[in-house]
């Protein structure tokens, strides 16, 4: 009876301890971000990653800076598993924090963003998908409260056409070329299939598309198919664990690794490790590179890591998710920074951080200011523009560590702009939405 | 021709390795009547802590070493938890136990091992063969094997040895099992901890393969469809199954999915099992059970 009873007392202590652990935190005086992370399932090696470079960055602006102009940032973390259905109600449950409600919300989805965007819009809380998402919600006029900087799926697909451009000896001899687009069959999967297509007929290169069935553990069908066709060049749309899959069965029917070109969600270490030697010299975009030599990596590590207080395991700093995630922290901190200009040094509205994502202007003095140097390229973004203008860097996975192979490639924005416009006015249509007039 | 027999020779090696995971299901399910949700589970469990022992830079013996005595005492874990609190219950009620068994295991993984992607690799190679023109993994032709073993020791352990024949005992009826004598209690840890033994290797088969990580989770339904095609209480059944299974995904990806948008390998398996189970519904090597009212 009596070690019944000790046991009760300790689970109430526990119980009420976990409770009242992340409420006790919120001041008056604190900017709220919401953290939508998954820790849990099949893609947490994602979400622990990004959003444990996010909180590590928005922690060292507290402890460095005191804050944004003095005021603190603070956040809760809300499960979603990488589920839709979980994001929605995290993002129901957060948008309301004290003292001003969300910031801005992260979905780290294309499913949560393309949920939450009409929400977003109704409740005055910008959206953020960096690097993900709707691509034709780069245009601010139909999506003003939704953002895709610094760069989205489309234009990143123009630069990976640009790569393998230059790969093959110019844009010219892209002609009669087959290209494979194996993709998720998803959302996120198809995104880029309108712009490929675009591309096809600018270029004349042939492509075809592959869906490969969620998860992606089984693809033996499919890259027989390939084998079968035999493209020139793949490029890969994965996420989790159909990246290793892919690249090993790539392996299996004799595909060489160095003509595979992924997206940055198929260009983690996470992605390739497990393949071994499969994915050696496999090449993946990204809108950043991996490592800490970077000055605000360094400060990262100085007044956070170093003191124990990190927000992800110490050895995972300097990984491709972890230094995404210190760009989600920098892209959160500069429009909270922006807005204050307008709005005050103050905690402020979804609807005020809103002018401060419209208003970026990241060039590179405020890059090399913020210790990112070479980690980032310059945003800039308006009224119209909500993407700003980012570009892309190729790496190679040599067996050990993702080596950057090109400088900044810029993508074919005269071919994308009229699209994600015309894409954006259709859905304008659709949603009864009118469009902004921009000046 | 050619094309085609490889994609058939592949869909079977694939289905091999579905029949490692359904293998546990069968066990469990002939053992105690209990459909077990967990399995999957099961298999992440197993093979996450044999990397991350791996990863200490322990030997690999005595990581399996360590890994086996963690399936045991899991076994034993559940039967103490979670069945034997549930004995003569109704099936359905052992079947609800084991999906709350598979988040707590699952989640229990995670908390203790992370959620990190692990690469495995125990020295089976994984390159392509060429048989006669025939591009032929040589990792699934070892999965074949191991299945093949496997599938052996195991009818054999059921119907040679008293064990086995007490297992069976056991899943016709509980009680009347308790009344000659049959322990139930060390029969169930021993069905469990040879289940967990069975998603141990299947953890490693596909941990290879695909890298440990959470996902190995989801093999469980690739396993479903094979189970209801081969027969729930059937080992052969499970193997025969599995390698349906493969070969038909496979064979429908090819020559069907390009005219209906591709990815057809996930729900195909269900369709071809639902249409199973209205012609036979015990599945191919399933027992037929006659119940008098």
């Amino acid at each position: 009876m009596q070690t019944s009873k000790k046991w009760f007392s300790i689970l109430c202590v526990a119980v009420v301890s976990g409770v009242a652990a992340p409420v006790a935190t919120v001041q008056a005086a604190d900017q709220f971000v919401p953290v939508p992370i998954y820790r849990t399932g099949p893609y947490a090696a994602g979400g622990t990653g990004i959003f444990g470079g996010m909180m590590d960055y928005m922690h060292m602006i507290n402890e460095r800076d005191g804050g944004v102009n003095g005021v603190k940032l603070t956040w809760e973390e809300c499960e979603t598993e990488y589920k839709v259905d979980r994001g929605v109600e995290c993002y129901e449950r957060l948008k309301n924090k004290p003292p001003t409600g969300a910031a801005m919300f992260h979905p780290l989805s294309t499913g949560i963003t393309y949920a939450t965007i009409e929400r977003g819009a109704a409740d005055k809380i910008p959206i953020v998908s960096m690097g993900y998402g709707r691509a034709d919600a780069s245009d601010g006029r139909v999506f003003p409260y939704t953002f895709t900087m610094p760069i989205n799926y489309w234009n990143q697909n123009t630069a990976k056409i640009k790569f393998i451009g230059t790969k093959v000896g110019g844009m010219d001899k892209l002609k009669g070329l087959k290209i494979a687009n194996v993709h998720h069959d998803s959302a996120y999967g198809k995104e880029t299939i309108p712009i490929l297509e675009a591309q096809a007929k600018k270029y004349g290169f042939h492509v075809k598309h592959y869906a490969v069935a969620h998860p992606g553990l089984e693809q033996k069908a499919i890259w027989l198919q390939i084998r079968q066709d035999k493209p020139d060049w793949i490029i890969l749309r994965g996420w989790g664990v159909m990246n290793p899959t892919a690249l090993k069965e790539a392996a299996r029917v004799g595909f060489p690794s160095n003509k595979i070109v992924g997206v940055w969600w198929s260009g983690s270490e996470e992605d390739v490790r497990p393949a071994g030697d499969s994915a050696k010299g496999y090449i993946a975009a990204g809108f950043h590179p991996a490592g800490t030599d970077f000055p605000v990596i360094q400060e990262i590590m100085k007044h956070v890591q170093n003191k124990g207080k990190g927000h992800v395991e110490k050895d995972r700093v300097g990984t491709m998710y972890y230094n995404r995630g210190v760009l989600h922290g920098i892209v959160t901190v500069e429009a909270i920074r922006t807005a204050q200009k307008k709005y005050g040094n103050k905690p402020l509205t979804g609807e005020q951080v809103q002018f401060g994502l419209e208003h970026l202007k990241i060039d590179e003095a405020r890059i090399k200011a913020l210790g990112a140097t070479a980690l980032m390229s310059p945003i800039h973004t308006d009224c119209r523009d909500h993407e700003g203008g980012g570009m892309v860097k190729f790496q190679e996975w040599n067996g050990q560590k993702w080596v950057t192979i090109t400088d900044w490639i810029k993508p074919d924005f005269a071919l994308t702009r009229p699209l994600i416009e015309e894409s954006a006015a259709k859905y304008a249509q659709e949603k009864g939405i009118k469009p902004r007039t921009c000046k | 021709m050619t094309f085609f027999l490889e994609v058939l020779v592949g869909g079977l090696l694939s289905g091999a390795m579905y029949s490692l995971v359904a293998l546990g299901f069968v066990l469990i399910f002939k053992a105690s009547g209990v459909f077990n949700f967990a399995q999957g589970a099961m298999v992440l469990f197993s093979a996450l802590t044999l990397v991350s022992l791996l990863e200490k830079g322990w030997n690999l013996w005595m990581c399996l070493g360590i890994t086996l005595a963690g399936m045991v005492f899991l076994a034993y874990l559940i039967e103490r938890i979670v069945l034997r609190p549930l004995v003569n219950q109704p099936p359905l009620a052992l079947f609800l136990a084991t999906i709350g068994l598979a988040f707590a295991i699952e989640g229990i993984a995670q908390a203790m091992w992370g959620t990190q992607v692990h690469g495995l690799n125990v020295g089976i190679p994984d390159v392509p063969l060429n048989v006669k023109g025939l591009l032929i993994s040589e990792f699934d032709i070892f999965t074949g094997i191991i299945a093949a073993v496997l599938v052996a020791a195991l009818a054999l352990f059921f119907s040679k040895t008293r064990v086995g024949r007490a297992l069976r005992a056991v899943a016709d009826d509980h009680e009347a099992a308790l009344t000659v004598g049959i322990p139930l209690r060390h029969i169930w840890v021993i069905v469990w901890a040879v289940a967990g033994i069975v998603a141990l290797v299947a953890g490693i088969v596909w941990g290879s393969r695909v890298g440990v990580q959470f996902s190995l989770v989801l093999i469980a339904y690739k396993a479903l469809p094979a189970l209801i095609l081969g027969g729930l209480d059937s080992v052969p059944g499970a193997i025969a199954g599995g390698l349906l299974i493969g070969a038909s995904e496979k064979l429908a990806e090819v020559y069907v999915g390009p005219f209906v948008g591709g990815a057809i390998e996930s729900w195909f398996p269900y369709m071809l099992a639902l249409g199973f189970l209205l012609i036979r519904p015990e599945g191919l090597f399933g027992e037929v059970h006659i119940e008098r009212v």
